[in-house]
Parts: structure tokens; sequence; C-alpha cells
């Protein structure tokens, strides 16, 4: 299924290939004047979870972001560098930011439903999309409620606003929103941070669950939910340069990338040891 | 790091009894400053009071009342007119009105133009009325004065007809009138006035606010004079006010708030709906009068539209004004009511791969309509009671005939109220007492539809 069109691809990318979902190579990204991230490139493979880890401020969140170009709406963004998804490069000036959102849904850190009922938050995308017979919206609110473990508990009551459900379960109704416009990518922003630790394990059972059908990225603070739950791992530091007139100026580099294993047992640079075992951040 | 002592050795902190005196004191700041906010609330609640007390005082009172014609002397001594039977009610008016029967047979029941009322046949003239058949083709003319009469008996109810005795024959006229206080208080000072100065006068408790103050147009004579016209005028004013500020307010706060980037035009362009806002109404009013009413007085007389005999002086060029005049309040609320919707309910619709118009309308406008609409309806209660720029606009402080559509001459509740209060008679006082009443009525009602509308349809997050 052709979804951006493919003649408009430039010589010098290389093709990603079946193995990776979006693939980042040098990308930079600025907020006005001030660089928040310096060359990030690594990987998303397919059908797996990478997890992206970090100290606060070393834009963690801005390069998640970025994939799903949530950033434009930010003004001042800017993005350089390549992010391919589909051998298209996501920047390039033909693809509509719109249609990239749609491929690559979102969860956000605090749960975010609408204030519609339950089964309108879920229907909302599909309409967006045209999707306008109850029996087909029917269907697919229930495959997604199904599919983000919410279904058994509000069956019932899909009338219900999502404001009144608990913090988990506005969480999986997020989820299950993201997924009804059937995305290649689930973009995860600290989707636990906000939620109690029994809520947490059922998003991270979740994500296992989701991950036969999805590629899912996740930001995540909490050393054991990426050491539980991913596949993958990248870690991100902050790096600082001070100027002769005192002032400073600091921004987010990629410092170790590579199997959640691996980066966990036998990390390759000290400060990704040092940040692993709580000595920072 | 801190020496791990239990006891500090050393402390910034003051000693106990300093720290109770000083903590005295402070409280007592604290109940002075509790007190300086009571007096305030009690101090603005008093004058509400007392300008309530003021309007209720002159609204209800004591009349005395002279007749042309006592209505005692046209009863027999045991019978009022409420009880009189209809047929001796129209012989009274038969008796005492003479040639004055058609006109009222008019006034009461003719359904053709004033100028056609001699002329047509009656069978138009009285068309759907009780009359006798054999007569259609006759002009009202023709008719003799009992004919007339049982006209008028067939068509009228007992108490319609009981009214027109009162109007007619008796004339009721307000010889002085006292405000509620006096009438509460002071009635044996009341009734010795009286029996001075009008010796043949009656004394009546009378409200100025009563059914037929809301329905009869405006009169010269305080007694007679209603605020019909005032209200029709008011309300075809505020639904053209909506009409056109609404969309207008709600459309430059979606662009403003949602579209506009921060570049200096744009903040310049705020910062000039805020001083806008705070622009008096009467420069409004000079405003509307210098386009609306004269340069697009082709648009706003109706000429275009075919309305003749009109100047810009109408319905359109008065809601025009007041539609400009409420429009930065209307956007300024409207911005914040969007500013209230939260952003992450904007990812989410982006992150669905929504479109920003998509977004703004199923996701932001749902959420912030309540808030749109409590400060529209509070900026259209603004509209409601200014009087200023209409004056301006050319209000029509005298008109006895309904507007009949958006290119009429108009009058407004607050233009009927100035225009009583400029009057020397006491009566005038009165009734404009009572257009006040009607008024903060009007706008209570508006404001308790804001409450309403806020409670009922605002989202928590």
């Amino acid at each position: 299924m052709a979804v951006f069109p493919r003649e408009i691809v430039k010589p010098n990318t290389m093709l990603s290939n079946e193995r990776y979902a979006v693939e980042l190579r040098h990308v930079n990204i600025f907020y006005g004047r001030y660089q928040a991230v310096k060359n990030i490139s690594f990987p998303i493979e397919r059908h797996k979870i990478t997890a992206l880890i970090g100290p606060s401020g070393c834009g963690k969140s801005s390069v998640l972001r970025a994939i799903n170009r949530m950033n434009d709406l930010v003004p001042g963004a800017r993005v350089e560098g390549e992010i391919i998804y589909r051998n298209q490069n996501l920047y390039a000036d033909y693809v509509d930011p719109v249609e990239v959102r749609r491929r690559i849904g979102m969860v956000f850190q605090k749960p975010n439903p609408f204030p519609k009922s339950i089964f309108d938050n879920v229907a909302y995308g599909p309409r967006l999309l045209g999707v306008k017979k109850k029996s087909v919206l029917d269907e697919i609110v229930e495959h997604s409620l199904r599919q983000a473990a919410l279904w058994d508990e509000v069956k019932n009551d899909l009338k219900k606003s999502g404001l009144a459900l608990s913090g988990g379960q506005q969480q999986r109704l997020c989820i299950a929103r993201a997924i009804a416009v059937e995305p290649d990518v689930i973009l995860m922003d600290e989707p636990a941070s906000a939620l109690d630790p029994i809520a947490t394990q059922r998003i991270e059972e979740l994500m296992r669950e989701l991950q036969s059908n999805y590629t899912i990225a996740i930001v995540t603070h909490n050393m054991q939910q990426a050491q539980r739950a991913s596949d993958y791992t990248a870690f991100f530091n902050i790096r600082k340069q001070r100027f002769d007139d005192g002032t400073e100026t600091r921004w987010g580099e990629l410092v170790e990338f590579g199997r959640t294993d691996d980066v966990f047992m036998s990390p390759e640079k000290e400060e990704t040891a040092d940040y692993i075992a709580g000595r920072f951040g | 790091m801190r020496a791990q002592t239990t006891q500090p050795t050393t402390t910034y902190m003051p000693p106990d009894e300093v720290f109770r005196q000083r903590l005295a004191a402070r409280n007592r700041r604290g109940l002075f400053s509790r007190i300086l906010f009571y007096a305030s609330v009690f101090t603005a609640l008093l004058v509400l009071v007392i300008l309530f007390l003021n309007v209720l005082n002159e609204t209800f009172g004591t009349v005395a009342v002279q007749y042309e014609i006592p209505p005692e002397t046209l009863t027999t001594a045991v019978t009022s007119l409420d009880e009189l039977e209809k047929g001796d009610l129209v012989a009274i008016l038969d008796e005492h009105v003479g040639r004055r029967f058609r006109v009222i047979l008019r006034n009461a029941l003719s359904q053709v133009p004033d100028e056609q009322y001699t002329t047509a046949p009656l069978r138009d003239v009285f068309n759907g009325k009780i009359f006798p058949a054999e007569l259609g083709n006759h002009v009202i003319g023709d008719l003799e004065q009992h004919q007339l009469a049982s006209i008028l008996q067939s068509n009228l109810s007992q108490s319609q007809l009981r009214d027109l005795v009162m109007r007619e024959v008796v004339v009721e006229e307000v010889v002085a009138s006292w405000p509620l206080y006096d009438t509460l208080f002071n009635k044996d000072e009341i009734e010795a006035v009286t029996a001075e100065e009008y010796p043949e006068a009656t004394l009546r408790f009378k409200s100025w606010i009563n059914r037929d103050f809301l329905t009869t147009p405006m009169s010269s004579v305080p007694e007679l004079a209603g605020i019909r016209t005032a209200i029709l005028g008011t309300v075809y004013v505020i639904l053209i006010v909506l009409a056109v500020s609404l969309p207008l307010g709600v459309g430059a706060a979606i662009y403003l708030e949602e579209y506009a980037d921060d570049s200096r035009i744009n903040r310049m362009i705020e910062t000039n709906i805020r001083n806008l806002a705070g622009v008096p109404s009467i420069i409004y009013g000079m405003l509307g009068l210098a386009i609306f009413v004269r340069l697009l007085a082709a648009l706003t007389s109706g000429a275009v539209f075919g309305v003749e005999d009109s100047n810009g002086r109408t319905i359109v060029s008065a809601a025009l004004t007041l539609a400009l005049l409420i429009l930065p309040i209307i956007i300024i609320n409207a911005q914040e009511a969007l500013r209230a919707v939260p952003s992450t309910l904007r990812e989410a619709s982006f992150g669905l791969g929504a479109t920003q118009w998509q977004t703004i309308w199923h996701t932001v406008l749902p959420s912030a309509i309540p808030g749109i609409l409590t400060g529209t309806i509070l900026a259209v209660s603004r509209a409601i009671g200014e009087t200023a720029p209409l004056i301006v606009v050319g209000a029509s402080t005298f008109i006895v005939t309904d507007p009949d559509g958006p290119f009429s001459k108009f009058t407004v509740l607050p233009i009927q109220i100035f225009q009583w209060t400029s009057r020397p008679e006491a009566e005038f006082r009165d009734i404009a007492a009572a257009a006040i009443i009607v008024l903060l009525l009007l706008m209570l009602a508006m404001n308790a539809t804001a409450i309403i509308l806020r409670n009922r349809y605002s989202v928590r997050y």
C-alpha cells in the first residue's frame, strides 16, 4: 500500500530495510536559536519496543515528538536531518504532517481523554478519517478497546464520559483511541508516570501485547520499566559548553544505543553505567 | 553536608517568646485586613440595597385620583361598575359618549386601516367579528346608535366594556402621587393633604408596573404611558446585535488564539482590541452616526431593499453600533475561553491525525462554548443598558408605533427611562422607576441564563 508518493525519493537516501519501522539519521532539533539535541541517529525496529531514557532535559521527549511531527505545533521548533519512514523522509517538503500523525500515533504523559463519551473518544480518529457508518464505528470501538484491555471494564457504559474513568483506565482509553486509526507506530511519552504501580504494570503488560501488531517507542524515567518492558534502549545525556562570557549552553546527545539487555548489563560507556546505577540524573 | 546533631548549635530563628509576640501581631494584622474585606463587601451590598429600595419606592405608592364623572354617579348606590351587566355598561357608554361611539368601535374592533373605516363595507370592517349579516354591504355611517351599541356588546366581554367605561366616561386623572415610603409611614399626612387640596379625589394604592404598562405604547400622559414599543425595540436591537457580534467575535477570537502566530502585528491587534473595550460608549455612538446613519444611509434605511420614507436612524443602525461596542468584549471573552481549553486536548486531537480545523471544530470549540456563551451574554446585557450611543445614533424619544422590522424607527428601554426622568412631572419619575424594574429584570434573566449555561455545560479536566 503506497502511502506517500514514492517517485519523489531523494537519490542519496539509503532505503531503510524491512527491519526498521523508523530510522533517525543525524537529527538536530532547534527551538528558535536554541539547539535541543545534536546529531541523533538510531533505528526503531519493527514490532519491537524501543525505550528512550536519560536525565531530565536531555531531549528524549523532543526526539520522540519529532518522529510524528508533533514538534511542528511548537512555535519556532525546527528539525534538521532525516527521519525515514517507509523509505520517505518525514520532513520532506511534500509530506503532510497530518498524514504522518495518523500513521505514527501518540500517547501522552498525562492521560488526556476528550471530555466526550468513551465511545466518542475512541471513534474520534476514525470519524476524522471519514468513517461514518455506525456499525463500522461500533466494531472499531470494540476492537480497539479490547486491544487496549479496557473492553471488559467499560463495555456496559460506553456512553459514560471518558473523564469519569480512573487514571489508569483513562490512559488505556488513550491507547485505544490511538490504535483506533490503525497506526504503524505508537509513540508513548512517559505513559505511566502519572499512574500508580498497579496501573503502571497493566500498561507495561499492554505494551507487550500490542507489540505483535505495532511498533512502539517509549520515553521513560523509570529504569526498571525500560529494563522490563523494552527490547532496545537509547540512552541520552546532557552535554554542556561554557563560554568565556560566563554563559552556558546545553543540549542532548545520544550516548548509547543497543539491545536493552546489553545496555543494562554491560554498557559500553561509563556514563551509561553511572546513570543506570542511579549515580546521577 | 550539615553536622549530624539532634540540637542545632546555632539558629537564625527568633527565640520562642519573640516568636509568640510576633505571631500575635501577625494575627492582629490578619484580623484587620479581614475586617476591611468584610466592610468592602458590606458597603457594596448596602449600596445595592439602597438602589433597589429607591427604585421600588418610586414604582409603588399611593395616588390621588380624580374622575371627570365619578363612577359611583353612573350606577345605583349598591352596585359598582364591576358588577354591572354588559347591557348596562353599553347603555352608560351610549349615554355619555355620543358621537365618539364610532371611534370607540373603530379602536376596539375595526379590521381595516383607519382611513378606510368610514368607506369600507361592514363585512370588511368587522371581518371575523359578530355583527348582523344583512348589514354587510353598508358602511359605518349608515348605522344607528343602537346598532353600534349592540355590535359592541356582542363582541366585547364584561371586563373589556368596564375598562372602556373607565377610559371613555369616567376618565380618571392622577392629580398627585406619593412614593411607597410615604404610603407606609405617612398615611395621615397624605390623607390630610388630599382632603385639603383635592377634596374630590380618592386615594388608591397603585403599582406603576402592571400589565397595561407593559402592553401599551408611549403616551404623553404618564398614567396611560407604557413601554411596549421600548421592549419591542430592545428585543429587535438585541437580536441583531447577537446575530452580528457573536459570529464576528468568535471568528476573530479563533483566528487570534488558534491561527495567528506571535508576530508584532498580531500582538498590536490584540492590544488594540483590549483598548477598544475601554473606549467610552458615546464615541461608538459618534462612529455609528458617521458610518451607519450617514455614510451607509442607503443600506441602514432599507432604501436598497425597497423600504420607503425612512432615514438612517433605524434599528439596524443602532444594532450595528452596539454590536461594534461589544465586539471587543466578546472577542476578549472568547479568547479567554479558548485559552482555557487545555493544550493537551489539542495535542491529543492532532496526534490522531486531525487537521487544524478539525481540531478546532471537534475539540476546542465544544470545550470553549460555555465560556464563549457566558461572555457573550454578559456583553449583550451591557448592550441592553447602553443609552449614550443610541441617543447619538438617533433613537426616537417619543414613538407610539411598534417597530415593524429592522428598518423602522425605534426606541429602547434605557432611552425611555432617560427621557422620562428628564420630565418635570412626578408621575413620569414613577413610570421611569417601573421601566427600570423591567430593565433590571431583563438583565437579571440574561445573567441567570449565563450562570446556568456555565454550570450546566462546563467541563472539569
